[in-house]
C-alpha cells in the first residue's frame, strides 16, 4: 500500500523515470512527500526509500543533509529569515528578533497553534530585497518589521493562500510528457542525426 | 619518500607503499578493506606536483613513477597536528569511562603526537550519550570523528544500509532509521572497526579493560567458513572475540553469531539442569534409578564401556553419531574408537541435514578464493547470509566487480539474489530436474515453469564450465538430500571445467568426514563400504537392529523428526559426550562432559578444506576434558589403547596416517592454514592495519607467538598423500522419485536461520533475543491467493500435524512454496519441524487463512 | 563615470513584464540563435564559444570553451547546469530563472547540441519555488515549440532537460556535490582526481558543468558571433558581466556590465549603478567575488571589474557579488556571520573544515559577544594556517574541497586589515558597534 495519494504516487513515479537511475529523484520525492505530510514522514521515508532502491537509513540520512527538508512535523507556514552577509547589514538580525517576538515563538520552533515555524536562513539569493523573508518558500520582500507584521496577518487570515501554497517546492511543478528516453532510443538517435547532419551539412555545402 | 627510493607497483595506495617501506603514516578513515574515502584528512603528506608540493591524502593517493613524496617535512607534520587538534576539540576526552580506552587509535595518536594542552576554550558539543542503535550496538555520539567507517561498512561491504550518516557539517552523527534498528548480522564489526569509542558492543560494554585482557588467535567454529579471529579473556572469563584479517578467508570480519556467543561457553551461574541447553555441563553423569546424577570419570568411564560392549557384541549394534562441531584430532579420534575398537562402520558426523559425503569430496573442489575470482558463481544453496555469513560478504564483494555474474538456482530467499545475473526459481523437489532442462537442448518441461530467456542466458554464461565455481549446500531440510545431490553430479559431469564450493553449514563438518566421521569414509578420505547414516541408524534403533549409539553432542534438537530421534534414544543405550546441556541428555545413560570452542586445542577444516588451528583460551569447567582425551580413555576402558594421550598425539597420528595436514596446521597455529589435498604452501600472514585490529597489541603484528604452547616446538612430520575421491569411484547418483504434486498444496521448504535454537545462541542471552518467532513465508501471489498480508494467520497441515502460523510475505520465496524456519518454535511453542515428513522426497502441506 | 554603452547581453528581457513566456521569447528573436546552432557543425558552435573566452560565471572563472574541449570522449555523456546560487550575496542567477528562463533553456539546447550531449539536467536550487516553476513551465512550451525532444527543430538533434529540484544545502553549488545530490545522494564534493566531471562525473560518465549565467550568454553569442563577445572587455574577461550589489549601497542589485572597463568605485557609486553608499558614508571595506574571496580596501575600488585584475590582487571575481561595508559595518561581526554559514554549510566530510569552521566560528562569536582575549587573534590566525597553509591566495588545501580553505578568507582579511578593531572588542568585551 503507497502511503502517497494516488495523485502524488503517480506524480511520484514520474519522477523516478525522468533519470537514468531511479535514486537520482530522491529530492525530487522528499519535496513530494513533504507536499502530502508536511515533513518529511517515517511512512514517506520508507515509501521513498522503495521507490528509489534505498535503504530507510539511507533515505533519511540523505534526508537530513539538507535545511530544506524537516523530520519533524513543522508549522503550516515556514517563515524564513536570512541574517546572512547583506542582510545583516540590512537588519536581519534585528527582524528575525521581531520575527520572534511577534509570533511568539523561539527560532526554530513552531507556534503553539500550529501554524508558523521560524527560521533562521543562510542566504536565500534576494539581497537585492534585504533583509530577505520567505513563507513556504515564496520570497514575501518584507523588509521592515511593519511590513512583516502585516504580511503575518494576511497569511493568518489566508489571504496569502494563492501565492504561498503549502508545503512542497514542487507543488506548482507540473512537466508535460517528456518522461525518460531509453538508452538504446538515445544511441539509434545519435547515429541517425550524426548521417542526417552530415548529408544536410553536404548539402548546403 | 623522505629522500629514499621506494619500489612499489603503479597504482599502489600510497599509505601502504609508505608502510611496507617502514613509515607509518597516521590514519583513521582508511581501512585496508574498504575502498579509501579520504575524508579524515589525518593521513595528509607532501607530494610534489606540477605546480608545486601540495598535501595529498596518502590513503588516497595512488602512486606512480617517480613521485616525490615527503611524509615528515614541517608542513605534513603540522597539517598531521592541526587535523588531530580538530579531531580532539569536541571529543569529550572520556577515555576513562571508555571502553576503547587502552585500545584507541585515537588517544594513541594524541599521546604520541598530540598537544599537551587544548587550545579549545569553548563549549563542547553535547548528546545524549550513549544511545542503542541497534541490539547489540551503542552510540556515543559525542566521542564519533565522523570516519564514515562504520556507515561504510553497512553500505559498502555488509550491503545492509541500516545506519547512514545524517545531518551536515559538525552536526553528523551515524543513525539508523528510528523505525528500522540496526540488527544486521555483521553489527559487530562497525564496533571492531570504529576508531574510537563511539560504537560500543552492548555485551562487552564495561566488561574489562584492555591492558587486563589476554589473547589468542583461534578460528570460529560456529560455521564452516572458518574465520580467524582472536579470542580475548581477563581472568578466566572470556570478554570479548576481534577478527583477524585472513587474506583467503574472512578479512576481518565476523557475524555477530561468532562473535558474541561467549554466555554459551562461560555457561550460566545457577543452571544445573543437564536438560537446560544454557547450562554447562561439568561432570560426568550416569543414570540411576531413572534420574541423571554426578559421578567421577572412573565410573562414567566403566558404565559407558559396559553399554558399549555389550552393543558391540550384536553385528550392527552400535554406532556413532555427531562430531561435525569437534576439533579434525577429535574426529579422528572418535573415527578411530569406532573403527578399531567398537568395529562399526556406522558413524555420521551429520544430523541427517547434510549431503552425502562422499559426494562431497568427490566434487572438483575450490577455495572461497577461486569462488571469488570465478567468472560465474552458480548458487544452489540456502541463504548464505543465514547460514555462512562471512562467505556472504567475500561472495557479495566478488560479485559486485565488473565482469561478475551470478546464476542463482533460487531454492528460496537470499541476500545475494539482488546479485543475481539471472534468477531461476527453484521448487523443493525442482533441482535436478532444473539443472538438466538448464544443461540439456530441447524444451523444458513445461511444470518447471522455467523462463526461456533465463535458461538461455544461464545457459550461455555457464559455457563448459571454464570459470565457473558452483557454491553448493543443503537447499531444504524437508527435501530428501538425493535432489541436491543428484543435481550437483550432473553439473559435474556436464561441466568438466567448473568447480565446487560445498557450502555446509556445520563448524567443522568437513573436517570430521575427511576425518572419517561419516558413513562409507574411512580417515583420510578412503572409501568405505557404507555405514547407516544418522537416520538409518536412528531408524535401526528403534527397529532394534541397533542397540546403543554413542552421541558426540545434542542429537535431539539438531533433526528434523525430533519424536523419531526421541522414540529411538527412547530403546537404545545412549552414551552423550557433550559441553552443553540440551534435549539429548533426557536419553542419556552416561553422559561424559566436554570441552568446548575457546577451551580446546587442536586443527578444524573449513568448507573449502582449509586446515586451521583453534587454540584455547580458557579453561573447561568442572571436570570436562577435550574430547580426544575422552576417546583415549574410553578406548582404553574398553580395552584398547590408541596411543593418542594428547592432541599433539593424535595430529601426529592423523598426519602420519593419512596426510592430512592436522599436525602442520597445529604448528603453525597463526598462519592461515593448509588447503587439505592440495599442494599450495601456507601463506604468508600479511602486516595488519592496527585499526583494524583493535586489541591489546593493536600496533604490533597479529599472531600467537608464544601463547602457542607446548605445541610450538614441535616439527611436522612427512606425510603420504592424502587419497582422493572422484565421482568416478562412486557411481551415477541415483535419481530421486518425487511424487505428484497436489495443485491445492504447497511444497514446504525448511531453512536454517542464523539465530536459531541451538546451544550458541540459546546460551547467549545477547543473541537469544534475537532470534525470531515462528513465520510461515510465501511469495506475495500466493498470500495474495490466500487473501493474506503479513502478519496473517495461517494454519499449515503436514506430515499429519497441523500448526498455526503467521505469514510473512516474500518475494524470494518460488511461488507454490511455503517456507519456515528450521527449529522454529510457534508462541504456543509448538516447533515448526514438525511439519517436514521425514523420508520423504519432498514435504507437501496444506494451508487454510484463519 | 562608468562605461554602459555595452549592449545588455542577459539582461535584454528582464524589464519586461512577461518576460518569462515562449511569446514574449519569441516576439524578442528567442531561439533564432538554436536555429541558428542547428544549422552549424558542432563544433563550429563550440568554436564560435571558445572564440568568444566566455569565462565560467559560477565562481571558478574557466573558460566555457576551454571546459567544453576536455570532455571526455564517450557514448553517453551528459550536460549540467548549475542553478544552486546559494554563495552569499549572490542572486543573480535567480533573476535569470525567474525572468527569462527561455534564454536559459535556449542556451542549454545550444551547448548540448555543440556537446553532442542528449540529456541535460539544470540543478535549481530548492528555495527557487517560482523559479523552478517558470523553469518547468519554459521547458513545457520550448518542448511544445519543437525545441525539444526528439528531432528539435527537424534537426534530427534530440534533447531531454530535466529541472532538479536542490534542497537546501550550499555545498551542493560546488560542482561534484551536485552531482551527488543530482544521484539522490548527500551533498558530499567527490575527490579531484580523478573526479573530474569531464572525465567521471554524473553516474561516472562524462558531464560538462556550467552555471546558469554562462548558459543563459550562449544565445547572444551564437547570433551575434564569438568575436562581438570577445570585443567586450578586454584580456580574457571578455563579454558583460552580472554583479549582485549588495550591503552598504543605496541602490542594491544586479547589475549587466561590461567588463573590464569598468571599476568597482563605478560599480558602487555610479548613479545608475549602486548609486553610492547612504549618507555618503566611506567605504572600509568591499567583498569582491563572494563570502569565499578575500577582502579589498578602499585602496582597491579604482580596480577594474576583470578576472585576472582581481586575481593579481591577491582575491577574486568569484561568483560576481560585491558586497560593501561602510565605517559602521563590524570587520568582526561580519567575518564571525560569513563564518558561521560555512560552519552551518560545511558538508562534514573533511576534519579541518567540519571542525576548523565551527571552532572559529565559536571563537569569533566569543570575540564578538564579549569574551575575547588578545591571544584569541594568534589561536584563529593559526587555525586558519591550519585549514589553508600559508594563507596564501589562491590558498592550499587540507580539505577535498574549497568550501574548506575558503573559511579562513573572511577572517584573515579582517584580522589583518582590521586588527585595531579586534582590539577593541577585546578591550570593551563586546561590540564598539553596538
Ligand atoms: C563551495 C562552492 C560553492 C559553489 N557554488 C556555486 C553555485 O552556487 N553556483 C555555481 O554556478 N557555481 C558554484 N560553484 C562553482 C562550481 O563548482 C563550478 O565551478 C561552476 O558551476 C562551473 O560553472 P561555470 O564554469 O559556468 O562557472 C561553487 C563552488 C564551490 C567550491
Ligand atoms: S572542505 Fe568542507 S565542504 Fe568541502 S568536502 Fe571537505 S568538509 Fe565538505
Ligand atoms: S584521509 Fe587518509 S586516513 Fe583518513
Amino acid at each position: 500500500m503507497s502511503h502517497l495519494r494516488v495523485d502524488l504516487r503517480q506524480r511520484a513515479e514520474e519522477l523516478v523515470a525522468l533519470y537514468p537511475r531511479p535514486r537520482s529523484a530522491m529530492l525530487a520525492l522528499l519535496h513530494l512527500i513533504q507536499e502530502q505530510d508536511g515533513y518529511v514522514s517515517p511512512e514517506g521515508i520508507d515509501e521513498v526509500a522503495e521507490l528509489t532502491g534505498t535503504t530507510p537509513a539511507d533515505v533519511r540520512g540523505t534526508a537530513s543533509f539538507y535545511d530544506m527538508f524537516h523530520l519533524e512535523p513543522v508549522g503550516r507556514y515556514v517563515v524564513g529569515v536570512c541574517t546572512n552577509i547583506a542582510c545583516l547589514f540590512a537588519g536581519g538580525e534585528e527582524l528575525l528578533a521581531h520575527a520572534s517576538r511577534r509570533l511568539d515563538c523561539a527560532v526554530g520552533s513552531t507556534t503553539d497553534d500550529g501554524l508558523f515555524t521560524l527560521e533562521e536562513t543562510e542566504c536565500l539569493a534576494d539581497c537585492g530585497h534585504a533583509p530577505c523573508v520567505t513563507v513556504n518558500h515564496r520570497y514575501v520582500r518584507t523588509t521592515t518589521p511593519e511590513a512583516f507584521d502585516a504580511m503575518i496577518e494576511e497569511v493568518r487570515q489566508g489571504r496569502r493562500d494563492h501565492e504561498i501554497p503549502d508545503h512542497g517546492t514542487l507543488v506548482r511543478v507540473r512537466r508535460n510528457g517528456g518522461l525518460r528516453v531509453p538508452d538504446e532510443v538515445i544511441v539509434a538517435e545519435r547515429a541517425a542525426a550524426k548521417a542526417a547532419r552530415a548529408r544536410r551539412l553536404e548539402g548546403a555545402g | 619518500m623522505n629522500g629514499r627510493a621506494v619500489e612499489a607497483a603503479p597504482g599502489e595506495l600510497l599509505i601502504d607503499v609508505a608502510e611496507r617501506a617502514g613509515t607509518y603514516i597516521p590514519r583513521f578513515c582508511y581501512h585496508p578493506r574498504m575502498e579509501p574515502v579520504g575524508v579524515c584528512r589525518m593521513c595528509l603528506v607532501e607530494v610534489e606536483g606540477p605546480r608545486g608540493s601540495t598535501l595529498q591524502p596518502a590513503c588516497y593517493q595512488r602512486v606512480n613513477d617517480g613521485m616525490v613524496v615527503t611524509t615528515d617535512s614541517p608542513k605534513a607534520k603540522k597539517a598531521q597536528e592541526g587535523v588531530l587538534e580538530f579531531l580532539l576539540a569536541n571529543h569529550p576526552l572520556d577515555c576513562p569511562v571508555c571502553d576503547k580506552g587502552g585500545e584507541c587509535p585515537l588517544q594513541d595518536q594524541t599521546l604520541t603526537h598530540g598537544p599537551g594542552e587544548t587550545r579549545f576554550v569553548e563549549e563542547k558539543r553535547h548528546f545524549v550519550k550513549p544511545i542503542a542503535i541497534g541490539p547489540l550496538v551503542l552510540l556515543d555520539r559525542e566521542r564519533c570523528i565522523q570516519c564514515a567507517r562504520c556507515t561504510r561498512f553497512a553500505a559498502e561491504v555488509a550491503g545492509d544500509t541500516e545506519i547512514a550518516f545524517a545531518g551536515r557539517g559538525d552536526l553528523i552523527e551515524v543513525a539508523p532509521s528510528p523505525e528500522h534498528p540496526f540488527t544486521s548480522v555483521f553489527s559487530g564489526n562497525t564496533v571492531q572497526i570504529c576508531p574510537v569509542g563511539a560504537l560500543t558492543a552492548t555485551p562487552y560494554r564495561f566488561a574489562a579493560r584492555p591492558w587486563d585482557l589476554d589473547q589468542v588467535e583461534s578460528t570460529c567454529t560456529q560455521c564452516a567458513v572458518g574465520c580467524r579471529l582472536a579470542v580475548q579473556s581477563s581472568g578466566d572469563r572470556l570478554t570479548r572475540v576481534v577478527g583477524v584479517d585472513s587474506d583467503p578467508v574472512n578479512h576481518g570480519w565476523l557475524c555477530d553469531k561468532g562473535r558474541f556467543t561467549l554466555d554459551a561457553v562461560d555457561g550460566h551461574e545457577g543452571l544445573s539442569d543437564p536438560l537446560d541447553p544454557r547450562a554447562r555441563v561439568t561432570s560426568p553423569l550416569v543414570r540411576r534409578d531413572g534420574a541423571l546424577v554426578e559421578t567421577t570419570w572412573g565410573e562414567a568411564l566403566a558404565r559407558a564401556a559396559e553399554v558399549l560392549t555389550a552393543a558391540r557384541e550384536v553385528a550392527g549394534g552400535v554406532g556413532l553419531v555427531g562430531g561435525a562441531a569437534l576439533t579434525n584430532e577429535s574426529a579422528y579420534a572418535w573415527a578411530r574408537v569406532a573403527r578399531e575398537v567398537l568395529g562399526t562402520e556406522h558413524v555420521d558426523a551429520q544430523y541427517g541435514d547434510g549431503l552425502d559425503p562422499r559426494r562431497v569430496l568427490a566434487l572438483p573442489g575450490a577455495t572461497i578464493d577461486d569462488a571469488c575470482a570465478a567468472r560465474v558463481v552458480l548458487t544452489l544453496c540456502g541463504d548464505p547470509r543465514e547460514e555462512l555469513p562471512v562467505l556472504f560478504l567475500r561472495l557479495r564483494g566478488a560479485l559486485l566487480r565488473p565482469g561478475r555474474d551470478l546464476v542463482e538456482l533460487a531454492v528460496g530467499p537470499s541476500a545475494l539474489h539482488a546479485l543475481a545475473t539471472v534468477s531461476i526459481p527453484v521448487r523443493p523437489g525442482d533441482a535436478h530436474r532444473v539443472v538438466d532442462a538448464l544443461l540439456d537442448e530441447g524444451r523444458a518441461p513445461a511444470d518447471l515453469a522455467l523462463d526461456d530467456d533465463a535458461r538461455e542466458r544461464a545457459r550461455r554464461l555457464l559455457g563448459d564450465g571454464e570459470g565457473v565455481v558452483v557454491v553448493a549446500g543443503r537447499t531444504n531440510l524437508a527435501e530428501d538430500p538425493a535432489v541436491v545431490e543428484r543435481a550437483l553430479t550432473r553439473l559435474a559431469e556436464a561441466l568438466p571445467r567448473a568447480r565446487f564450493l560445498v557450502a555446509l553449514r556445520r563448524g567443522n563438518v568437513r573436517g570430521a568426514i575427511d576425518a572419517g566421521l561419516a558413513p562409507g569414509l574411512r580417515p583420510g578420505r578412503v572409501l568405505a563400504a557404507g555405514g547407516r547414516d544418522t537416520p538409518a541408524q536412528l531408524a535401526a534403533l528403534r527397529e532394534g537392529a541397533q542397540r546403543a549409539v554413542l552421541v558426540l553432542g545434542d542429537l535431539v534438537g539438531n533433526v528434523l523428526d525430533r519424536p523419531g530421534a526421541e522414540a529411538a534414544l527412547e530403546r537404545a543405550d545412549v552414551v552423550v559426550v557433550t559441553g552443553h546441556g540440551g534435549a539429548t541428555l533426557a536419553h542419556a545413560d552416561v553422559v561424559l562432559p566436554a570441552a568446548v570452542q575457546h577451551e580446546r586445542t587442536g586443527t578444524v577444516t573449513n568448507l573449502e578444506g582449509r586446515v586451521t588451528a583453534v587454540v584455547p583460551k580458557v579453561v573447561a569447567p568442572g571436570a570436562a576434558w577435550p574430547d580426544v582425551a575422552i576417546a583415549a580413555e574410553l578406548a582404553r576402558a574398553l580395552g584398547t589403547d590408541l596411543a593418542m594421550d594428547s592432541v599433539v598425539d593424535a595430529a601426529r597420528d592423523y598426519e602420519s596416517a593419512t596426510g592430512y595436514p592436522a599436525l602442520s596446521a597445529l604448528l603453525d597455529a597463526t598462519s592461515e592454514g593448509r588447503v587439505a589435498g592440495s599442494p599450495s604452501a601456507p601463506v604468508a600472514r600479511r602486516p595488519l592495519d592496527p585499526m583494524a585490529f583493535p586489541g591489546i597489541r593493536s600496533a604490533e603484528w597479529v599472531g600467537l607467538g608464544e601463547s602457542a604452547g607446548n605445541v610450538a616446538e614441535l616439527a611436522a612430520t612427512a606425510a603420504p598423500p592424502l587419497a582422493a575421491v572422484t565421482l568416478a569411484d562412486l557411481g551415477p547418483a541415483p535419481v530421486p522419485e518425487v511424487p505428484g504434486r497436489d495443485a491445492y498444496g504447497f511444497a514446504l521448504r525448511i531453512a536454517p536461520r542464523l539465530y536459531d535454537h541451538g546451544v550458541a545462541v540459546t546460551g547467549s542471552p545477547p543473541l537469544a533475543a534475537l532470534v525470531s518467532p515462528a513465520a510461515a513465508r510465501l511469495h506475495p501471489s500466493d498470500l495474495d491467493r490466500l487473501g493474506l498480508d503479513t502478519g496473517g494467520r495461517l494454519l499449515v497441515r503436514g506430515a499429519g500435524r497441523e500448526i498455526e502460523l503467521s505469514v510473512e510475505r516474500d518475494a524470494g520465496v518460488p511461488r507454490g512454496v511455503l517456507e519456515v524456519a528450521f527449529g522454529a518454535l510457534t508462541d504456543t511453542g509448538e516447533g515448526v519441524n514438525a511439519l517436514g515428513d521425514p523420508g520423504a522426497v519432498l514435504t507437501q502441506v496444506k494451508v487454510e487463512a484463519r | 563615470m562608468a562605461v554602459l554603452d555595452a549592449p545588455r547581453i542577459v539582461t535584454s528581457r528582464l524589464a519586461l513584464e512577461d518576460s518569462h513566456t515562449l511569446a514574449r521569447y519569441l516576439a524578442t528573436g528567442g531561439y533564432e540563435a538554436l536555429r541558428k546552432a542547428l544549422s552549424m557543425h558542432p563544433e563550429q558552435v563550440a568554436a564560435e564559444v571558445d572564440q568568444a573566452s566566455l569565462l565560467g560565471r559560477g565562481g571558478a572563472g574557466f573558460p566555457a570553451g576551454r571546459k567544453w574541449s576536455m570532455l571526455r570522449p564517450s557514448e553517453v555523456a551528459y550536460l549540467v547546469v548549475n542553478g544552486d546560487e546559494s554563495e552569499p550575496a549572490t542572486f543573480k542567477d535567480h533573476l535569470l530563472v525567474e525572468r527569462d528562463p527561455h534564454q536559459l533553456v535556449e542556451g542549454v539546447i545550444i551547448a548540448a547540441y555543440a556537446l553532442q550531449v542528449n540529456r541535460a539536467f539544470i540543478y535549481l536550487r530548492g528555495e527557487f519555488a517560482l523559479g523552478l516553476e517558470r523553469v518547468q513551465a519554459a521547458l513545457n512550451e520550448a518542448y511544445d515549440h519543437g525545441a525539444l525532444g526528439r528531432d528539435i527543430f527537424g534537426s534530427g538533434f534530440s534533447l531531454d532537460v530535466v529541472v532538479h529540484p536542490g534542497a537546501g544545502a550550499y555545498i551542493c553549488g560546488e560542482e561534484t556535490a551536485l552531482l551527488e545530490g543530482l544521484e539522490g545522494k548527500r551533498g558530499f564534493p567527490r575527490i579531484k582526481p580523478p573526479f573530474f566531471p569531464a572525465v567521471q562525473g554524473l553516474y561516472g560518465e562524462p558531464t560538462v558543468v556550467n552555471n546558469v549565467e554562462t548558459m543563459s550568454n550562449l544565445p547572444w553569442i551564437l547570433l551575434h558571433g564569438g568575436a562581438a563577445f570577445a570585443a567586450l572587455g578586454a584580456g580574457r574577461s571578455t563579454g558583460t558581466r552580472l554583479f549582485a550589489l549588495a550591503g552598504r549601497v543605496n541602490r542594491p542589485g544586479v547589475y549587466e556590465v561590461e567588463m573590464v572597463k569598468n571599476t568597482f568605485r563605478d560599480l558602487i557609486y555610479d548613479p545608475a549603478l549602486g548609486g553610492g553608499v547612504p549618507g555618503d558614508r566611506p567605504v572600509k571595506a568591499f567583498i569582491p567575488g563572494g563570502v569565499s574571496a578575500p577582502w579589498f580596501g578602499p585602496d582597491q575600488l579604482d580596480l577594474p571589474l576583470g578576472q585576472d585584475e582581481v586575481a593579481g590582487q591577491g582575491s577574486m571575481l568569484g561568483s560576481g557579488s560585491v558586497v560593501v561595508f561602510d565605517d559602521r559595518s563590524c570587520a568582526v561581526r561580519a567575518a564571525w556571520r560569513i563564518t558561521k554559514f560555512f560552519s552551518r554549510e560545511s558538508c562534514g566530510q573533511c576534519t579541518p573544515c567540519r571542525e576548523g569552521s565551527g571552532w572559529i566560528e565559536r571563537a569569533m562569536y566569543r570575540l564578538e559577544h564579549g569574551g575575547g582575549r588578545v591571544e584569541d587573534l594568534d589561536l584563529l590566525l593559526d587555525l586558519c594556517d591550519n585549514i589553508a597553509p600559508g594563507l596564501t591566495w589562491p590558498p592550499q588545501q587540507t580539505t577535498i574541497c574549497v568550501l574548506g580553505s575558503s573559511i579562513p578568507s573572511s577572517v584573515h582579511a579582517a584580522i589583518e586589515m582590521f586588527k585595531d578593531e579586534f582590539l577593541a572588542h577585546v578591550e570593551k568585551q563586546g561590540c564598539p558597534f553596538d
